[in-house]
């Protein structure tokens, strides 16, 4: 993997024709098949719950969910460090957040563990799993994956962060300073555009004049290499590709996974404004969870029944989320000031 | 070119700053500077000079030219356990990283309820007097005050410099540490040997008076100073109160000494409106009304951008000091 772009062609319908790859046992195969399942049981919660007025906003990753958990097993829990965004579940459920702790943050409580409600849905901060604080600004995060990964290096610790982000972001200077400096202290860092296509309305034609954010590396002195971002193998390939490299003192790498967004940008958002209908159906052929499910049906690490009573299991875990969530307290005004300061209050 | 901090007894701000950093970098292994210019250059005031020979390039970063980066980088940083100080050239250039300072730096201790903090100085020149033009000139700590989250502190000469700068860096919380370029090098004090703290939250009476409260900060402070002189021969005695830590900042202090003057003059060099002065004289006329006895008067810059050529119209002065004490002391 030299500088500049790698790009693997991609077809109209990818075949999953990869070996089962090194590091991954059939035990890990089955964790991320629950992975992408539990996560899209979520998603569809959420909205649910959303159009019930139950809670006050959703943003869903589905369409994503092969790059997440791709490049989430691709590193090494309780080693390297997440830092995503705010379309991540399936990455972070790939390193450990569960459904109860996703439906305590779609439904904003006090015991949410991520923010103890004070943020919207997916803006992650869980320390015990290495995956780091985000905000709602696109891309300020990037900055703070470099530093991350720049006190792995001072520190001599063998750590990788991976951050992620649309194709939207990176478009802001955050973005481009991040990059910058990353490549020439070239620190541990992977970074991984979940490239949908869309920053809310604005297609990627708008965003960037250059086809593939990938090319994009070059001014970084970085490779940039591509993926099909709805294979979760192909991406679990690639990013391991880019996280021995980082891992091997050799530097950052900008993976850029084409994937697509199924659903509007938000809960708050109606895509049918800027997308058309046939443009939307066309893309449940791109679905990575059948495109899964064929492969390890095809490896024999799963038949239909194990998937049945996969999903089944998932379907539980969420509807169990769901009910105990809803019932737990929302924070109370006693909690406005606490951790403003290290300190608590001020007088 | 190593520096050589202490056998001196007599400091510059700069210089006090400067052993601050030393002698914090040599303590912890952990602080580390980055900023752009830092390293052989020892920055445009050469606060970091001679760090990069004792300390080396890997904890004296010369960073690209991108104020974002250096604060999300610095922070990115403090997450993972070191103590970064990001020196930004002028605090006019911040505003590029100010997205990052005021949305992520100050807001990661409450958005993950306490599991992620910022321990990380920003430090920064700022104010006029300098012929610094509209771009380096500038006194914006209004914006950094309003964000919940930061803390900002100014000193006003070399002692509190460097103890304010090693509390800074010890402290769990994000500070702004605002530097008066314009008294860099105006006055020496003599420092004690060694590392000491000067504790954030603590304003300092730095002169004692009866009759009328000048609360300031930073350069202004020698400023409230000759206005003291001046107000001398007409028998008026002028308290002047360093803040120091503009927030959290010291409300005892104030009430103290609106207590025993009952006439206050604030004082800053950034415009009028929207400025730190104003929150000043709201905390006193909401909390120690009782004592007023003449209005609470603003002496700031003009509410216009920072003029160049006219940069003596702009700033405030001992005159007008004397003024505004003037108009409060005779209601």
């Amino acid at each position: 993997m030299a500088g500049g772009t790698n790009e693997r062609r991609m077809k109209s319908a990818p075949k999953l024709r990869t070996p089962l790859p090194d590091g991954l046992t059939k035990q890990a195969l089955r964790d991320m098949y629950y992975a992408m399942v539990m996560t899209r049981l979520c998603d569809d919660r959420a909205f649910a719950l959303n159009r019930q007025g139950k809670i006050p906003f959703a943003a869903t990753c589905q369409g994503h969910e092969a790059v997440q958990v791709g490049a989430a097993y691709a590193l090494k829990r309780g080693t390297d460090w997440l830092v995503p965004y705010y379309r991540d579940t399936a990455m972070a459920v790939a390193f450990g957040v569960t459904a109860k702790e996703q439906l305590m943050c779609l439904f904003a409580r006090k015991g949410d563990i991520f923010s103890s409600g004070r943020q919207f849905p997916n803006h992650y901060s869980v320390p015990d799993r290495n995956i780091a604080s985000i905000s709602s600004i696109i891309a300020a995060h990037v900055t703070h994956a470099v530093g991350m990964a720049l006190a792995f290096k001072m520190r001599k610790e063998p750590r990788v962060t991976l951050v992620s982000f649309g194709e939207g972001s990176t478009s802001e200077g955050e973005w481009h300073e991040a990059l910058n400096f990353a490549g020439i202290h070239k620190v541990p860092c992977v970074f991984l555009c979940e490239n949908n296509e869309y920053a809310i309305s604005v297609p990627q034609q708008l965003q960037m004049a250059v086809r593939n954010v990938a090319d994009r590396a070059a001014g970084y002195g970085i490779p940039g290499v591509l993926c099909d971002g709805t294979d979760v193998m192909a991406t679990y390939v690639t990013v391991r590709e880019a996280v021995e490299r980082a891992r091997r003192g050799e530097g950052p790498t900008l993976v850029e996974a084409k994937c697509y967004r199924a659903m509007s940008h938000t809960s708050d958002d109606n895509q049918l404004t800027y997308r058309t209908n046939d443009e939307i159906e066309a893309l449940k052929g791109r679905d990575p969870i059948p495109k899964f499910e064929a492969w390890l049906k095809e490896r024999g690490v799963l038949d239909d029944d194990a998937m049945a009573s996969l999903r089944a299991k998932a379907q539980a875990e969420v509807d169990e989320a769901t009910d105990w969530a809803e019932e737990q307290a929302p924070p109370t005004e006693d909690d406005l000031y606490t951790h403003v300061y290290a300190q608590g209050p001020l007088a | 070119m190593a520096v050589e901090v202490k056998k001196q007894t007599q400091f510059t701000m700069v210089q006090a700053l400067r052993s601050a950093l030393f002698e914090e970098m040599e303590r912890d292994e952990n602080v580390v500077c980055l900023g752009e210019d830092i390293g052989p250059r020892g920055g445009v005031f050469l606060v970091t000079e001679g760090l990069i020979d004792r300390f080396g390039k890997d904890r004296v970063i010369d960073t690209p030219l991108a104020e974002a980066g250096i604060i999300g980088a610095a922070l990115g940083m403090a997450l993972r356990g070191l103590k970064p100080v990001a020196e930004i050239q002028f605090i006019d250039f911040l505003y590029p990283g100010f997205d990052n300072l005021v949305s992520e730096v100050a807001k990661m201790r409450y958005r993950s309820a306490g599991q992620f903090g910022a321990s990380m100085v920003v430090r920064s020149p700022y104010g006029g007097g300098v012929r610094g033009g509209g771009y380096h000139s500038q006194s914006p700590e209004a914006y950094y005050v309003a964000t919940p989250g930061l803390k900002v502190v100014v000193p006003s000469n070399p002692y509190d410099a460097k103890g304010l700068l090693i509390s800074s860096i010890r402290d769990p919380d994000p500070v702004v540490f605002m530097e008066p370029k314009k008294i860099y090098r105006a006055v020496k004090s003599e420092l004690p040997e060694g590392p000491y703290e000067v504790p954030l939250g603590k304003a300092a009476v730095s002169r004692a008076g009866k009759h009328v409260s000048v609360i300031t900060f930073g350069a202004m402070v020698p400023v409230a100073w000759e206005a003291a002189d001046k107000m001398k021969a007409d028998g008026v005695e002028v308290e002047v109160v360093d803040m120091r830590t503009l927030q959290p900042y010291d409300t005892d202090a104030i009430m103290q000494t609106v207590a025993k003057t009952g006439h206050v003059v604030v004082l800053q060099e950034a415009p009028r409106i929207g400025g730190y002065g104003g929150e000043i004289a709201a905390f006193v006329a909401e909390q120690a009304i009782e004592y007023i006895e003449g209005p609470i008067m603003r002496v700031a810059g003009h509410d216009t951008p920072f003029p160049y050529a006219l940069e003596k119209a702009y700033m405030p002065t001992s005159d007008r000091v004397c003024r505004a004490i003037k108009k409060t002391l005779n209601f």
